[in-house]
C-alpha cells in the first residue's frame, strides 16, 4: 500500500484570516489539522530597542503601535511604568479620563474583534454592524487628540490636555442633504462627554442587535461550542490573560484584583466563562462590552460634575501652561528642557501592568537616571495566546483554525513589537 | 415567418432553434449580471451601507446600474493568468465545465404554457442529470489548478454537491408522485387552482429540503464551503483571474437562477397566479423566482458559515431521513382516501 503523507499547507501571511502577517504552517491529514505551527516576526520594528534610543515621551507614541486596535491602552500601561518610577501622582479628573478612554478602547478592540471574528466564522454582516459603532467610537479619538488611531494621548503624569468642550461637526456637503446634516450633528451639539453620554445610552441596544445576530444562532453555535477548548489550569499554565483566561472560568481581570486609576471606585462586573471554547469567549467578550459601557457611563457621570487638572502639576515632566510660560523665567526653562532633553527619570525597575483588551499588557522599565530607558520589555498577552495555537487547533478542520485565529483576537503588532 | 422558413429548406429547425436558445440565454446573462447587482444592493441595505451607487450610463448614476457592465468590461479585458504548475488544458476546460450545464438546463425549464424550449416528457430527470454535471467543472478547475487551497475547495465541494444531490432527488421524487409525471409543465398544471394547491403546502418537508440543498448545490453562504473566503481563500478559482473567473461566477449565478426557478416550478405553482381572480402569466414565475433568490441573498447576510463535516452531516443524518420518510407518507396517503391532499 502506498505511503500515506500529511499535506503542508502554508496558511498566510497572505490569507484572509491570518489577520495581518501570521503564517500558520499547517500539518493536515484531509482537512484535519495534524500540527500547527504559527511563525511571527513578519512585523517586528524593535520597539523595545527603539525606545532606547528615545527619550520617554518619545518612545509614548510608539506604544499606540504596538496593538493597534487597542492603542490608548498600550500608552497607559506605559505611563503607569514611567509613574512608578518617577513617583508622580496623576490627578482624579486625569485617571477618570484615563479610564473613560481605557474602556472606550476596549470597546474599539471588542467591535472590531466580534466583526473580524464574525467574518472569519462566514456571518459578514455583523462586522458592518460593529463598524458603524467604531465609527463613533473613534470620533471620540479624534475629539479628544485629533487622530482616529494612533492618539498619543495619555502622558506620563496624567493625559495631555482636558476634554474639548464640543465636539467637532460634519460639515455640509453634495452628497448629504440638509436631513442628513442634521440627523448626523443631532448628537454632537454639545461636548464631547454629551456625546459619550449619548453613545452610553444607544450602545445596549447595538449590543443586543449583535447578540440577536449570532448568540442563539445554530450555525454560529456549531462553529464555536467546544471549539478550541482550554481548561481553566492549563490556561494559567498557558500564561492566558483576559478574556481567553475568563473564558476559561478563571476570575482573573487587573482592574479588579489590583486595581489601577480609580477602578476601585467603579461599579462593574467581571464575566467568566466556564467551558474554556469559543463560544464561551465570545460570551466573556460580549458581556466585557457591556460592562466597559457601564464604566464609561460612570466616568462620564463623575467627570461632568468634578472639574479640575488633568496632568500632574509637577513641570519636570510635565510642560508648563503656555500662559505661565510668557510671564515665567521657571516655567520657559522647564518647557525648554523638557522638550529638548526630556524628562530625567531616577535609576530604577517598574513593572506596570493594566488589563488590556486582549489581556494583560505589560511595560518593564529600567532607567538608570538618564532621559531615556535603558532597557524596555513589553509583555503582551497575544504572544501566549497565540503560543497555545498548536494545542487549541490539533484534531480539529481548518476552519476550526480560522475560528481560533478569532478567539485569539490576534493582533500582530503587539505579538511582534 | 412561413416565408422565412421557405428560404432556409431544411436548415430551418436548427436556425430556429437556434433563434429560441439566444431567445432564452441572452436575457439569462441579462439576468444574472443585474442578479450581483441585486444582490451587491440588497445585501449592501441589509448591512447599512448603499451598495454601488457610481456607475451608470450617459452620465448619468442611475442608482449605479451601469456596475455590472463595468465589471463585465472590467472582466472580460483582464489577462488570464495560467499557473506554471497548472494542467494548461484542464484549467481551461474547468469553467467550460461548470457553465454548460448551468446553461444547458435551462432548455426544458418552462416560463408559461406554451414557452419553452423543449417540451420534454422526462424534463424532471433531465434537469436532475445535468445539474449534477456541474461538480465536474469545479473538480477539475480545482485539481487543474495545482493549488492546495483549490485541490481543498475541489475535494468539499465534491463531497458536498454529491451528498446534497441526493436529498435533493428524493425532494424532486415527492414532487414527481403528486403530480404523477416528469414532465416541468404537466407538474405546473397539476397545481392550479390558487396559493393553497401549490406543493409547498402538501410537500412542505421536501419544500424546505429542496430550497436549503439548492443554497448548497449552487455553493452559497451559508454553504460556500468550496469557497470558503475566510479559510480556503477562493477555493477551486483561487487561481483563476479575468475572464475564467467569470465564467465560474456567471456559472454560479445561472445556477441560482435555475434553483430558484426550479424551486417556483416545482413547490410554487409557476406562472400559475395565487388568486384566481388574477391571470396567469410569465410575471408570476418571474415574482417567485425573485422571492427565492432574495431569500439566497438574505441567507448570505444572515448566516455564518458552516463547517464542511456539519454540512456532511445536516445532508446525511438530517435531510436525506426527512426526504424519506415524507416520501413515505405521501405514498402511504395516496393508498387511502385522503391522498387528494397530496395532489
Amino acid at each position: 500500500m502506498a505511503e500515506i503523507k500529511n499535506y503542508t499547507l502554508n496558511f498566510g501571511p497572505q490569507h484572509p484570516a491570518a489577520h495581518g502577517v501570521l503564517r500558520l504552517v499547517l500539518e493536515l491529514d484531509g482537512e484535519v489539522v495534524e500540527r500547527a505551527d504559527p511563525h511571527i516576526g513578519l512585523l517586528h520594528r524593535g520597539t523595545e530597542k527603539l525606545a532606547e534610543n528615545r527619550t520617554f515621551l518619545q518612545a509614548l507614541p510608539y506604544m499606540d503601535r504596538l496593538d493597534y486596535l487597542s492603542m490608548m491602552m498600550n500608552e497607559h500601561a506605559y505611563c503607569l511604568a514611567v509613574e512608578k518610577l518617577l513617583q508622580v501622582e496623576v490627578p482624579v479628573r486625569g485617571q477618570y479620563i484615563r479610564v473613560l478612554f481605557d474602556e472606550i478602547t476596549r470597546l474599539l478592540n471588542h467591535l472590531l474583534w466580534l466583526g473580524t471574528h464574525g467574518l472569519d466564522v462566514g456571518a459578514m454582516t455583523i462586522f458592518l454592524y460593529t463598524f458603524r459603532e467604531r465609527e463613533d467610537l473613534l470620533d471620540m479619538y479624534e475629539a479628544v487628540s485629533g487622530a482616529r488611531m494612533h492618539a498619543a494621548y495619555y502622558r506620563p503624569g496624567g493625559v495631555y490636555r482636558d476634554l474639548p468642550d464640543s465636539m467637532p461637526m460634519y460639515e455640509a456637503g453634495k452628497y448629504k442633504s440638509a436631513a442628513d446634516l442634521k440627523r448626523l450633528n443631532a448628537n454632537r451639539s454639545g461636548s464631547l462627554l454629551d456625546f459619550i453620554e449619548d453613545f452610553t445610552n444607544r450602545f445596549p441596544k447595538c449590543v443586543d442587535d449583535y447578540e440577536t445576530l449570532l448568540t442563539d444562532n445554530r450555525i454560529w453555535k456549531q462553529r464555536t461550542v467546544g471549539i478550541g477548548v482550554v481548561d481553566a489550569d492549563r490556561a494559567k499554565q498557558l500564561g492566558f490573560t483576559g478574556p481567553m483566561l475568563r473564558g476559561s472560568g478563571v476570575v482573573w481581570d487587573l482592574r479588579r484584583t489590583q486595581p489601577y486609576e480609580v477602578y476601585d471606585r467603579l461599579d462593574f462586573e467581571i464575566p467568566v466563562g466556564k467551558n474554556g471554547d469559543c463560544y464561551d469567549r465570545y460570551l466573556v467578550r460580549m458581556e466585557e462590552m457591556r460592562q466597559s459601557n457601564r464604566i464609561i457611563r460612570q466616568c462620564v457621570d463623575w467627570l461632568k460634575a468634578n472639574p479640575g487638572p488633568v496632568i500632574t502639576g509637577d513641570h519636570k515632566v510635565a510642560p508648563p501652561s503656555r500662559a505661565a510660560m510668557k510671564n515665567n523665567m521657571e516655567e520657559l526653562i522647564h518647557h525648554f528642557k523638557l522638550f529638548t532633553e526630556g524628562m530625567h527619570v531616577p535609576a530604577g525597575e517598574a513593572y506596570a501592568a493594566i488589563e488590556q483588551a486582549k489581556g494583560e499588557f505589560g511595560v518593564y522599565l529600567i532607567s538608570d537616571g538618564a532621559n531615556k530607558p535603558y532597557r524596555m520589555k513589553l509583555r503582551s498577552s497575544g504572544f501566549a495566546h497565540l503560543s497555545a495555537m498548536d494545542e487549541m487547533a490539533r484534531g480539529l478542520m481548518i476552519a476550526d483554525v480560522v475560528a481560533i485565529i478569532g478567539t485569539i483576537d490576534i493582533v500582530f503588532g503587539d505579538i511582534d513589537r | 415567418m412561413e416565408w422565412f422558413q421557405e428560404l432556409l429548406g431544411p436548415a430551418w429547425l436548427p436556425v430556429w432553434t437556434l433563434v429560441k436558445i439566444i431567445v432564452i440565454v441572452l436575457p439569462l446573462l441579462i439576468a444574472v449580471a443585474y442578479l450581483t447587482y441585486a444582490e451587491r444592493k440588497i445585501i449592501g441595505y441589509m448591512q447599512i451601507r448603499i451598495g454601488p451607487n457610481r456607475v451608470g450610463f450617459f452620465g448619468y448614476r442611475l442608482v449605479g446600474l451601469g456596475q455590472p457592465i463595468a465589471d463585465a468590461v472590467k472582466l472580460m479585458t483582464k489577462e488570464i493568468l495560467l499557473p506554471t504548475g497548472a494542467n494548461k488544458s484542464l484549467f481551461l476546460v474547468g469553467p467550460v465545465l461548470a457553465i454548460a450545464p448551468a446553461l444547458a438546463a435551462w432548455a426544458v425549464v418552462p416560463f408559461t404554457d406554451h414557452l419553452v424550449l423543449a417540451n420534454v416528457n422526462a424534463s424532471l430527470l433531465y434537469i436532475m442529470a445535468i445539474t449534477s454535471m456541474g461538480v465536474y467543472g469545479v473538480v477539475v478547475a480545482g485539481w487543474a489548478s495545482n493549488s492546495k487551497y483549490a485541490l481543498l475547495g475541489a475535494l468539499r465541494s465534491a463531497a458536498q454537491i454529491v451528498s446534497y444531490e441526493i436529498a435533493m432527488g428524493f425532494a424532486l421524487v415527492g414532487v414527481l408522485m403528486s403530480a404523477q409525471s416528469l414532465n416541468l409543465v404537466e407538474i405546473v398544471q397539476h397545481q392550479s387552482g390558487g396559493f393553497w394547491q401549490w406543493y409547498w403546502l402538501p410537500l412542505f418537508p421536501l419544500f424546505i429540503v429542496y430550497l436549503i440543498a439548492g443554497v448548497a448545490e449552487t455553493n452559497r453562504a451559508p454553504f460556500d464551503v468550496a469557497e470558503g473566503e475566510s479559510e480556503i481563500v477562493a477555493g477551486f478559482h483561487v487561481d483563476y483571474s479575468g475572464m475564467a473567473f467569470a465564467v465560474f461566477f456567471l456559472a454560479e449565478y445561472a445556477n441560482m437562477i435555475l434553483v430558484a426557478a426550479l424551486t417556483s416550478i416545482l413547490f410554487l405553482g409557476g406562472w400559475l397566479s395565487p388568486v384566481p381572480f388574477l391571470p396567469d402569466g410569465f410575471f408570476w414565475i418571474a415574482a417567485k423566482i425573485s422571492f427565492v433568490l432574495f431569500l439566497f441573498l438574505w441567507f448570505r447576510a444572515t448566516f455564518p458559515r458552516y463547517r464542511y463535516d456539519q454540512i456532511m452531516r445536516l445532508g446525511w443524518k438530517v435531510f436525506i431521513p426527512v426526504t424519506l420518510v415524507w416520501i413515505l407518507v405521501v405514498g402511504a396517503f395516496m393508498q387511502t382516501p385522503l391522498g387528494y391532499l397530496f395532489h
